[in-house]
């Protein structure tokens, strides 16, 4: 049977953490198997097609397609710069010729007889990428990319928005319960990670990308308000791409909730560190969540201790993820085996759980519980 | 082996994260469902191969039957004495389906078209291009480049037309060069189904950088679509390069005993085997979490054939795309279907919430009515995009007037007539797992609003993709436990139509029920009752006043059978054309409740 839970976010103090950095195609590795790179290293380059430039020769030039190829200045192949000649017609006796200007520099990739269509292809793009984290070369893929590897701490969120980026961690609320509101933002926060309790109001959010800040850590957002960021609004819950200068990671859900507790100390702890973070969500096959990444001193011993994946067991510790207890942590005390009917009327499997916050024992529904891990 | 020889059936459907299996055995002259096993879909990593989870789920059937069906890692076939199953059939929509992008010249013409026999073939549609879609060359090129499908389908002119467009497209397709989404290391198939005069052309144009396949043009004349040959072309490179691509597929390729058909296909499948054997009109709805498929069976004005039709709408659904029904339907229309008064801000984040946590299910009651709120507007938009592609054209091929093919998309008449409807499916998790069914009932009449007399059912446990591929291969087998065990009859729903006066009687309806109750009741406009009914035939009356229709014409009494189901009959006289409802927030909610008490929705209520 499939598992009635969900895999919880990880919050871990110290473990190994591996990032595959690739290229969109094959190119070249800069670096090599054990070197130990900074987060702005370049691993790999390439260079990626260039644009296309498609244009109708015969239309420009008002004569058939089938007599471009007799009038064509310059031949497939060939490299061409923005405004030179590409055809030209013979007009009469000499005179009154009509010309056909590239509108791009390139290389002069195609013309079709049949069509009267030429293709300029431009320049190749160079693309590079860094390493994101501080860490030791563990991998090369040929020509490809690297993975590059670290022990560090690592927090996911559930969602975010914008790309990787990097600053220093600087908590500005004092609990978890804090709201963070516009009048604690500062223009020290400018390149840092800000960290916060239960909830960011869209005002501070956009006090934090005028100041700078590199990204925002919160329990929680008002879906309402990504549409005022980003413009549009998010449907699928596939993310990292926005153009936004200030990182978003909600670590509990959308509205006002606390953040848990353990990944608070845990970003406290390493106030002042250096922390890669990536708003990317992908919620769909192949999850993607949104992390925050501290390396930590240490990167001799980077074999990975591979954590034992237990099911859901008396004692677990767990977060509600579905109201009417959204937010709330507690431990599991028992796990009925009969399907019990919710107050929906539907039929699922529950589990017992003691919330701390009202120290109160709840019949919860497995499938809106998530396991927090630790290891 | 011989149909009729086939004493046992196992088939499966790898889905994006569940494999579904059934049993099917032959039990005296006629086959029924005799289990269901599931387990995780094994197509990611770690697993990266899709058989471990067929067998997963093959093992669940084999300890709920009590029979040996698995010799390790193979499924015994044929049967021998008490072990193994006769044949062994899949579907597959894991690792996402798949995705075609499809071009043509003319938008509404050979792009629709090829649009149609993509979307038949049980592809999920990432984008239509064609050379009057208002996008520039270098856009179209761009988009190419971007998208990274499994296949494409270019189309284009007639056979005795001008090749310059579909040349053009074929220069645009070569110069973006595009990849294919899986393997690196085969080039991507594109099938030319096109102006026949210029094959030679696209064959200089793509023979080398792609995967070219010819085939005959899917609108030789402009009057005619033939998409039997393109579609079949799709399947057999769905075969062919798709599922060789995904992890597992080989494996699993050689153990089915007929060709893998992807999910949508085989729905489409079983759907219009059965309109056709029962000569009825059929639409039908799969409402998943990320996507929402509609398939209607309608017969041709003209001609009086059934033609078929799928749509798929790929953001709407229940959980991973939520977000987007809420974007596209807007709040206002979800919120219209709340029995209610929630905060707007609430309301978003929670639905927020069951986007990025797409596997919580509704604990509390009023978190069920949202979410079946939801799923009234994800329905209803899906069948408008449905409505709007299912227009006068057909499955194979259709004999069209010239003018009727110039306007077919903007003023073509959709082949989708809610009055001709004879039976409504649901299935997906929101329909199939509602806690009453009564509740299944009501979501799919408000989204669908079906007109006159309309039997209403959903697939019990959605075997449907697994029926399709069996119908298939034996269709006696695949009907027989359609009509048994797949589908769940929920009654019938009889909703005159018209404008009426408020407070003015809308219908007289006249029957006995099979318990001997005597129903012989008017209705005003505005009012909704359920009767309690099994599915038997039931001889009714429906009289509706002046001008309303209630499937005789207008004023005309209509005198006809009708079925109950494990909800009942439901008179609907809430109107429909127009269809609607209070625009004050506490006179909506007042009829929401009664409505939902009138069709006893929920449990004490």
């Amino acid at each position: 049977m499939a598992h009635a839970y969900t895999p919880g976010l990880k919050v871990i103090p110290k473990t190994v953490v591996h990032k595959t950095r690739r290229l969109p195609m094959k190119g070249e590795v800069t670096v090599k198997k054990g070197d130990n790179i900074k987060a702005d290293d370049v691993v790999a380059t390439t260079n990626l097609p260039g644009n296309v430039v498609p244009v109708n020769l015969a239309n420009m030039l008002n004569i058939e397609a089938s007599e471009i190829m007799e009038i064509l200045i310059k031949k497939p192949g060939d490299t061409i710069k923005e405004g030179d000649i590409i055809a030209e017609t013979p007009g009469l006796f000499g005179f009154f010729k009509t010309k056909a200007h590239a509108p791009a520099s390139g290389t002069l990739e195609a013309v079709s007889g049949i069509t009267g269509q030429a293709i300029i292809r431009e320049a190749p793009i160079p693309v590079s990428v860094q390493a994101y984290i501080d860490g030791k070369v563990t991998a090369i893929i040929e020509d490809e990319g690297v993975e590059v590897s670290t022990m560090a701490a690592f927090i996911q969120g559930i969602f975010g928005i914008g790309g990787e980026r990097r600053g220093e961690i600087k908590v500005i609320t004092p609990d978890t319960t804090t709201t963070i509101t516009d009048d604690m933002i500062h223009d020290d926060c400018k390149g840092k990670v800000l960290v916060g309790g239960s909830f960011l109001t869209h005002k501070a959010f956009m006090k934090a990308q005028r100041v700078g800040a590199t990204g925002v850590v919160v329990g929680g957002f008002n879906y309402s308000d990504i549409k005022k960021i980003v413009g549009y609004d998010i449907g699928v819950a596939i993310t990292g791409q926005e153009e936004i200068n200030t990182t978003l990671i909600i670590t509990e859900g959308f509205g006002e909730v606390h953040m848990a507790q353990q990944t608070f100390d845990l970003l406290r702890a390493h106030e002042g560190r250096m922390a890669s973070i990536n708003g990317a969500t992908q919620i769909r096959a192949g999850v993607i969540r949104p992390e925050i990444i501290i390396p930590i001193e240490g990167n001799e011993d980077l074999k990975e201790k591979h954590a034992e994946l237990f099911g859901m067991e008396p004692g677990t510790e767990v977060r509600v993820i579905r109201a009417p207890y959204f937010g709330m942590l507690g431990e599991v005390t028992a796990l009925p085996h009969e399907l019990q009917r919710l107050e929906s009327g539907s039929l699922a499997r529950v589990a017992k759980v003691k919330l701390y916050e009202t120290q109160k024992e709840v019949l919860l529904p497995r499938a809106n519980l998530e396991m927090i891990e630790k290891t | 082996m011989k149909p009729e020889a086939i004493r046992s059936i196992l088939a499966t459907d790898c889905g994006s994260t569940t494999t579904k299996a059934i049993l099917i055995e032959k039990q005296g002259d006629e086959y029924r469902l005799v289990v269901r096993g599931e387990a995780p879909t094994t197509v990611e990593a770690p697993f990266e191969d899709v058989t471990k989870g067929v067998l997963n789920a093959a093992k669940e059937v084999e300890e709920l039957c009590g029979r040996q069906i698995l010799d390790n890692d193979r499924i015994i076939t044929p049967q021998k004495g008490d072990k193994g199953v006769d044949i062994y059939i899949s579907t597959s929509s894991a690792g996402g389906g798949l995705q075609m992008v499809v071009s043509g010249i003319v938008k509404a013409m050979s792009a629709e078209s090829a649009e149609r026999a993509a979307l038949g073939a049980g592809a999920i549609v990432m984008d239509v291009l064609a050379s009057n879609d208002g996008r520039l060359p270098h856009e179209k090129i761009q988009r190419i480049r971007h998208l990274r499908p499994d296949m494409i389908l270019l189309s284009g002119g007639t056979d005795s037309g001008n090749i310059k467009g579909v040349v053009e497209m074929s220069e645009l397709l070569k110069a973006a060069n595009p990849k294919p989404r899986l393997g690196i290391n085969y080039k991507l198939p594109v099938i030319y189904a096109g102006n026949q005069k210029a094959n030679g052309e696209i064959e200089k144009n793509l023979g080398e950088d792609t995967d070219l396949s010819i085939v005959p043009n899917l609108r030789p004349v402009l009057e005619r679509e033939n998409l039997g040959p393109a579609r079949d072309k799709i399947h057999d490179l769905f075969m062919e390069h798709v599922m060789a691509q995904a992890p597992g597929y080989k494996k699993l390729m050689a153990m089915t005993d007929a060709p893998i058909m992807p999910t949508p296909g085989a729905v489409g499948e079983i759907m219009q085997v059965i309109a056709k054997k029962e000569g009825i009109t059929v639409v039908g709805v799969d409402i998943g979490g990320a996507t929402t498929d509609v398939f209607s069976v309608f017969k041709d004005l003209e001609k009086g054939e059934p033609v078929f039709n799928r749509t798929v709408s790929a953001n709407l659904g229940m959980s991973y795309s939520i977000s987007n029904v809420l974007a596209s339907a807007t709040l206002p229309n979800i919120l219209r279907w709340v029995p209610f008064e929630i905060d707007e801000v609430d309301l978003r984040n929670r639905i927020g919430n069951k986007m990025i946590r797409p596997t919580t299910i509704p604990q509390s009651l009023e978190e069920l009515k949202i979410e079946q709120a939801i799923s009234r507007e994800a329905l209803r938009l899906s069948f408008i995009q449905h409505k709007a592609f299912a227009v006068g054209l057909k499955g194979v091929q259709k004999e069209r007037t010239i003018s009727d093919a110039f306007d077919q998309s903007s003023s073509g008449e959709t082949l989708v007539n809610m009055m001709d409807l004879d039976i409504l499916v649901g299935s997906g998790g929101v329909l199939s797992h509602a806690p009453r069914r009564h509740q299944s009932a009501r979501m799919m009449i408000d989204a669908f609003l079906p007109e006159g007399i309309t039997q209403i059912a959903v697939d019990s446990i959605f075997m449907m993709p697994q029926l399709g591929v069996l119908s298939s291969v034996h269709e006696k087998a695949a009907t027989e436990v359609f009509n048994k065990d797949c589908l769940l009859r929920l009654g019938t729903c009889i909703a005159p139509v018209g404008p009426i006066k408020p407070g003015k009687e809308y219908v007289h309806v006249k029957f006995t029920l099979p318990d001997g109750t005597q129903v012989d009741k008017s209705y005003v406009l505005g009012e909704m009752e359920l009767f309690e009914a099994p599915y038997e035939a039931i001889e009714a009356e429906i009289t509706p006043a002046r001008g309303i229709d209630a499937g005789a014409g207008p004023g005309q009494t209509v005198k006809t059978m009708i079925y109950g189901g494990l909800v009942g009959i439901i008179i609907d006289a809430r109107g429909r054309r127009p269809f609607v409802l209070p625009e004050n927030p506490g006179e909506r909610v007042k009829k929401l409740q009664e409505w939902s008490l009138a069709v006893k929705e929920f449990e004490n209520a």
